[in-house]
C-alpha cells in the first residue's frame, strides 16, 4: 500500500548514468584539448632542440591551430543541433508532401485537406484568434501595470505576484482555471467564477463546453501566465529612459497622459516589439492549455495540438508534418518583421 | 475582467503634473494613491487563482467537493490527506505522484547541464577563436531559433526507433530504450532544442568580455581551453545561472516533448504528463488535482523565488526562445 522507494532506484542509477556521462563528455573533451596541444608543444619544443643541436635551419614556427580548437568546442552543439533539429527539420518538410504512412507523394494534398476540412478550418481560426488576442491584451496589460506600478513603494512585490505564474507550468495553470471554471449542478458551487455569477443572480454554467467562449477563456489562462513576462521587460525599459528627457517634459509642464503617449510609448518601442513578438511566436505553438483544459474537444483545438493528435494519435503522418510546417510558416513572417525592425534601430542610432 | 480597472487610473492622472496650488498637489498625491490602490488589487486578484488552489489541497475531500474554497476561512478544516494520498497512495487512481516526481528530476537535471556546457563552448568558440565562416556559422544557430520544435518531432521519433539507415547500410541502429532508459532519449531531445537559445544567450554575454583580458592571457602563453576554464567560465557565472534558471522551467513545466519522447507510465513520465492525464480522465477528483498541480509548482516556484534575479536578467537579455 505504501510508496516503496525501492521501485524507483533504478530512475536514480539511470539520472546517475547520465551525470557520469555527462562529466565523461565534457570533462574528456577539454581534458583532450588541454592534452593534445601539450603534445604538439612537447614535439615543437623537440624539433627546436634537434635542430640547434644538428645545426639544421630552424624548422618554420608554425601557427597555432586555432581551427582546430573551434572545431572541437563546436564540435557536440553542431552534431547535435544537425542530428535533433536541421535533418529532421529537412525530413518534415519532405513528409508533409507525402501520404499517412509516408510511402508515397501526394504533392500539396495535406495542405489541401488543411484547408478543406471545417474541423481543420475551425483550428486555424481559433489559432488565430489566439494570436491576435494574446499578445495584444498580455502586453497592454503589462504596460499599464509596469506604468501603474512604477517607483511605488511596493513595486518589488507587486511585480513579484504578477510575475509569479511565469514559473507555473501550463499544465498546472490550467488545473488552476480548470477549478475557477468548475461547475456543480446543484448546491454550492465550487468555482470561482459560477459563484461570482451565481452571487450575481444567473445562471451557472459549463463554461468549458460552450463555444466559442470556453477559446476566450483558455486564452485568460495564458494571458495571466505571460502578462508577467510583457511587464517585467517593460518595466524595464521605462526605468531605462534617461532622467533628463523626463525631467525636461516634466518642466515644459507635460501632463503624465502626455508623457505617456509623447515620451514613453516612444521610448519603449523596441522593447514593445521584442514583447509582442515573443508572446505571439509562444501563443502559436500553445500546446500544453489546450490538451490539459479540454483536449482539443469542444471547438478550442489549436495548430499545436492537432499536430499532436494526427501524427501521434491518428498515426497520419503526413498530415501532422504539413501542420507543423504551417507552424513554421507562420512563424517567418513574424521573425522577419522584427530582424527589419533591429535593422532600422541600428541605422538610426 | 481585470483590464477593466487600470484604464480608469491611467485616465484620472490626466490632471496637470505640475501642481501649483495646494488643491493641485492633494488632488496629486490622490491619483497616486488610485493608482497604488489599482495596482495592489490587480497584484491581488492576479494571485487569487493560485491561492484558491493551495487553500482547496488542503481541505478535506468532501468539503472541496461540495463547497467553495472561499468558505474555508468560515468553517475551517485542514488536512494532509490529499497530498498523502496523492504522493503515496498505491492505488491507480491515487495519482502515484512521488514516482513522476522522481521522473521529473532525473529528466530535469541532465537537461540542463548538457546543454549549459556545450552552449558555452560553442558560445566562446564563436566569440573568442578566429575561423573561416564563424559569422555565418553563428547567423545560422541564430536563425535555428525560429524553427518549432514541432518541426523536429516526428523524424526525431523514427531517429530514436529505427536508427538510421543510409542505402542499406545501417549507420546507427535503433536505440531500442525500455522503461527507465528512455530518460536518455528526453534527455537528448531537450539539449538539442535549447541549444540556439543556449548559445545565442551565452554568446551575448560572452563577446562583451573585454578583449584585453584576452589578449593578455594569449600573451602569457594560455591556450583557449585554458582560457575557458579559468578566465571565461568563472565570468560568465551570471550568465549560465540565468541560462540555468531558464532551462530548468522550461524543461519541468514541458508537456509536448516528456509526453511524446518519455512514454506515459510511472516509469519515465515526468509530472507534467501525469497531471495532464488526471485532469482529462479524473477531471472532478479535485482533492487529488490541486495537491497534485500544487506538489508540480511547487519546486519552479521555490527555484524561481530566490533566483528571480538572475532570471530577470536572462530575460532581458535574450527573448525569444525557440
Amino acid at each position: 500500500m505504501e510508496f516503496d522507494f525501492a521501485d524507483e532506484q533504478p530512475k536514480l542509477l539511470m539520472l546517475m548514468y547520465g551525470l557520469v556521462a555527462f562529466v565523461l563528455v565534457v570533462g574528456g573533451l577539454l581534458l583532450l584539448l588541454d592534452a593534445v596541444p601539450a603534445w604538439f608543444a612537447r614535439r615543437r619544443e623537440a624539433q627546436l632542440v634537434a635542430a640547434s643541436a644538428s645545426g639544421a635551419p630552424l624548422p618554420r614556427r608554425t601557427r597555432p591551430r586555432e581551427g582546430i580548437f573551434a572545431f572541437f568546442f563546436l564540435l557536440p552543439t553542431l552534431l547535435l543541433l544537425t542530428i535533433g533539429l536541421v535533418v529532421p527539420a529537412i525530413r518534415t518538410l519532405l513528409l508533409s508532401l507525402m501520404n499517412r504512412t509516408s510511402t508515397e507523394w501526394v504533392g500539396l494534398d495535406n495542405f489541401g485537406w488543411m484547408f478543406s476540412d471545417d474541423s481543420i478550418v475551425r483550428v486555424l481560426i481559433n489559432t488565430l484568434v489566439w494570436v491576435l488576442l494574446v499578445p495584444l491584451v498580455a502586453t497592454g496589460f503589462g504596460l499599464i501595470y509596469a506604468v501603474l506600478v512604477d517607483k511605488a513603494r511596493f513595486e518589488a512585490v507587486a511585480k513579484s505576484l504578477i510575475f509569479l505564474p511565469m514559473a507555473i507550468s501550463f499544465v498546472g495553470a490550467s488545473i488552476i482555471w480548470k477549478f475557477i471554471y468548475a461547475y456543480r449542478g446543484d448546491g454550492d458551487q465550487i468555482g470561482l467564477l459560477n459563484q461570482i455569477v451565481v452571487s450575481l443572480g444567473g445562471e451557472p454554467k459549463q463554461w468549458l463546453l460552450e463555444s466559442p467562449l470556453n477559446t476566450l477563456l483558455l486564452i485568460v489562462i495564458m494571458i495571466w501566465i505571460q502578462a508577467g513576462f510583457a511587464m517585467v521587460v517593460l518595466s524595464a525599459a521605462i526605468k531605462a529612459i534617461p532622467g533628463d528627457i523626463v525631467e525636461a517634459a516634466r518642466l515644459d509642464g507635460v501632463s503624465p497622459w502626455q508623457m505617456f503617449w509623447q515620451i514613453t510609448l516612444p521610448s519603449i518601442r523596441p522593447a514593445l516589439i521584442v514583447v509582442v513578438v515573443t508572446l505571439t511566436i509562444a501563443t502559436l505553438k500553445v500546446f500544453d492549455i489546450v490538451r490539459t483544459s479540454t483536449n482539443g474537444n469542444y471547438d478550442t483545438s489549436v495548430i499545436a495540438n492537432e499536430m499532436y493528435n494526427q501524427a501521434f494519435r491518428y498515426g497520419e503522418n503526413g498530415r501532422g508534418s504539413a501542420l507543423a510546417v504551417f507552424l513554421f510558416i507562420l512563424v517567418i513572417p513574424v521573425v522577419i518583421y522584427q530582424i527589419r525592425n533591429l535593422r532600422q534601430q541600428r541605422e538610426g542610432r | 475582467m481585470t483590464t477593466a480597472t487600470p484604464t480608469v487610473a491611467v485616465g484620472t492622472q490626466q490632471t496637470e503634473g505640475t501642481p501649483t496650488t495646494t488643491a493641485g498637489r492633494v488632488r496629486k498625491r490622490l491619483n497616486s494613491r488610485t493608482a497604488t490602490l489599482v495596482s495592489i488589487v490587480i497584484a491581488l486578484v492576479w494571485t487569487i487563482p493560485t491561492f484558491g488552489l493551495f487553500v482547496s489541497s488542503l481541505r478535506p475531500e468532501d468539503e472541496i467537493k461540495t463547497t467553495g474554497w472561499w468558505t474555508a476561512f468560515t468553517n475551517p478544516q485542514f488536512t494532509f490527506e490529499n497530498y498523502q494520498q496523492v504522493l503515496f497512495g498505491r492505488s491507480s487512481s491515487s495519482g502515484q505522484l512521488a514516482s513522476y516526481f522522481i521522473n521529473s528530476l532525473a529528466i530535469t537535471i541532465p537537461s540542463v547541464l548538457f546543454p549549459l556546457a556545450f552552449a558555452s563552448l560553442a558560445a566562446y568558440a564563436l566569440a573568442w577563436i578566429n575561423f573561416r565562416g564563424r559569422d555565418w556559422l553563428y547567423i545560422g544557430i541564430f536563425a535555428l531559433q525560429i524553427v518549432p520544435l514541432q518541426m523536429a518531432l516526428v523524424p526525431l521519433l523514427k531517429f530514436f526507433s529505427t536508427g538510421v539507415t543510409l542505402g542499406g547500410v545501417t549507420l546507427m541502429p535503433a536505440w531500442d530504450l525500455v522503461d527507465e532508459q528512455k530518460f536518455a532519449q528526453v534527455w537528448f531531445a531537450h539539449t538539442c532544442f535549447a541549444l540556439p537559445f543556449a548559445v545565442f544567450l551565452l554568446h551575448n554575454f560572452i563577446s562583451q568580455l573585454p578583449g584585453d583580458l584576452m589578449e593578455a592571457a594569449r600573451v602569457d602563453g594560455a591556450t583557449h581551453p585554458k582560457i575557458f576554464r579559468t578566465i571565461v567560465l568563472p565570468l560568465i557565472t551570471p550568465a549560465l545561472a540565468a541560462f540555468g534558471i531558464f532551462q530548468f522551467l522550461w524543461v519541468w513545466n514541458d508537456l509536448l516533448v516528456a509526453l511524446i519522447f518519455a512514454g506515459g507510465g510511472n516509469e519515465t513520465a515526468p509530472l507534467t504528463v501525469r497531471l495532464a492525464e488526471m485532469a482529462g480522465t479524473r477531471g472532478n477528483e479535485w482533492q487529488r488535482l490541486t495537491a497534485g498541480a500544487f506538489v508540480s509548482i511547487v519546486v519552479p516556484l521555490v527555484v524561481f523565488l530566490s533566483l528571480q534575479r538572475f532570471f530577470v536578467r536572462g530575460l532581458l537579455a535574450g527573448s525569444v526562445k525557440g
